[in-house]
């Protein structure tokens, strides 16, 4: 079994390479390198590959830790669900420079902060989600009218955006910041996709309001206690005709 | 003619029996000691935090970008913390890298299904010039792998880890992470040697 004889495999060099060649091995596979200068040469290629991304990204595990990777800071975010959405709502309004904030004093974020900044935690969380971005598929969506309804508290419309080439994948229940909130997500034929977040607020009536947190963006608006967050990819002309059609049918009284 | 492992062959990688006392390349991050009873709270935030560093190095090689590294980096974070319940024992690190790689996949699978990709152009070709050029092409024959094989080359050679942590990691078996150590390193060398057989240009 440890015989020298036995010929050395390409997964024997790259185990040399790595440092996990058995001890008994070492001997056959630097003896069988001395009289094969081809895999040596390929060996001392992988050395090198290996010493280049070493020496191209090693250094960055001496930088200083930027303030956001902070275990504290993220534990204290992350002991409640409301309080990344404060830290997520402060970074959403500071981009979108609504002067209401300072007037309103530091009392606890806005309602609107709060269920913007939930929608927008959401979105990012479920849009990348492949296999299950839902709960009930939008095929059921009799089902997912009255179940969500139910939950959230007030009868809910999902709004039909095939106008604008958005196709319903289907729903989810989601927590909100006063009870449960109703997500929906539309995709178009090119994978791109929105997402609807409806929650009960008890904030004053809002007009349109647009927030950018990197390449996400949200239009919310709030209606009789009623939040809604259209939220998508921060195209803003995009996200402003998608969030049209939304607001559109969901202030027409229902055609049945 | 040498033997050589099929893509998840086990027969050659049961035949090699791992060398557990391998020395890392690098050992940021790296805890042995496994506190247990009542420090066990506060020895796996202190693991999660030593591994941090570690977990930047990682991310910056497997996206080339700072910016996108320091999100997955964080969403790592968030993840292991609020699931700090779900984790059985064994090695932190190891598991920080699993959800790291993971978030990574998912993120490259939601890219790709936007019309845009990264357009793989002869500029692309190997810089020889320039004092940066060997870093660039560095960058560049990474950003010509496929993430599998990105991440088993970066997990071995920059991060240190074995074989077989590779292999939890990507959970896949032992022979699989071999044969996409092989392809990454052919698929750089024939990058480098500005061959690019295998480049996929995406119109």
């Amino acid at each position: 079994m440890t015989d020298p004889d036995v010929p050395v495999t390409e997964d024997e060099l790259h185990a040399h390479v790595d440092g996990e060649l058995p001890a008994d091995r070492r001997a056959a596979v630097e003896a069988w390198l001395a009289t094969h200068p081809d895999d040596m040469a390929r060996v001392a290629g992988w050395r090198a590959l290996a010493d280049s991304i070493r020496a191209r990204y090693g250094a960055v595990a001496s930088e200083p830790i930027p303030a956001r990777l902070n275990l504290r800071q993220i534990e204290r975010a992350g002991r409640s669900w409301r309080g990344i959405a404060a830290v997520a709502a402060i970074v959403a309004f500071a981009v979108g420079g609504l002067a209401g904030w300072t007037a309103r004093g530091a009392i606890g974020p806005m309602p609107a902060a709060t269920f913007t900044a939930d929608a927008l935690d959401a979105y990012k969380v479920y849009v990348v989600e492949v296999r299950h971005p839902v709960e009930v598929p939008g095929s059921e969506q009799a089902h997912l009218t009255q179940w969500l309804s139910k939950r959230v508290g007030y009868q809910l419309r999902i709004p039909d955006l095939e106008p604008v080439g958005l196709k319903l994948v289907g729903g989810r229940l989601l927590p909100g910041p006063h009870g449960a909130a109703a997500f929906f997500m539309y995709e178009s034929k090119s994978g791109e996709r929105f997402t609807l977040y409806s929650t009960r607020t008890n904030g004053p009536d809002t007009s349109w309001r647009y927030n950018a947190d990197g390449a996400v963006g949200a239009l919310s608006w709030a209606d009789s206690d009623v939040a809604y967050v259209v939220s998508g990819e921060a195209n803003r002309d995009r996200l402003h005709k998608v969030a049209e059609t939304v607001y559109a049918q969901l202030e027409r009284p229902p055609v049945r | 003619m040498r033997r050589r492992a099929a893509p998840g062959g086990r027969n050659t990688a049961a035949a090699l029996v791992f060398d557990k006392t391998k020395t890392a390349a690098t050992d940021d991050g790296r805890k042995s000691v496994r506190a247990g009873g009542n420090d066990q709270v506060s020895s796996f935030r202190s693991d999660v935090e030593t591994a941090i560093p570690a977990l930047r190095r990682y991310a910056r090689a497997l996206t080339r970008d700072a910016e996108t590294a320091d999100d997955l980096v964080q969403d790592t974070l968030v993840r292991a913390l609020r699931s700090e319940h779900l984790f059985h024992g064994g090695e932190v690190r190891s598991w920080l890298y699993t959800i790291l790689t993971n978030l990574n996949r998912n993120r490259l699978r939601s890219l790709a299904r936007r019309p845009v990709m990264t357009l793989i152009g002869d500029d692309d070709a190997p810089d020889m010039s320039g004092p940066e050029a060997g870093s660039r092409d560095i960058e560049r024959a990474l950003a010509s792998l496929v993430e599998d094989q990105r991440a088993a080359l970066l997990l071995v050679v920059l991060e240190g880890l074995t074989y077989r942590e590779v292999a939890e990691v990507q959970g896949v078996p032992v022979g699989t992470v071999m044969s996409r150590l092989a392809r990454a390193r052919a698929q750089i060398k024939a990058f480098l040697d500005g061959e690019r057989p295998t480049l996929r240009r995406i119109k």
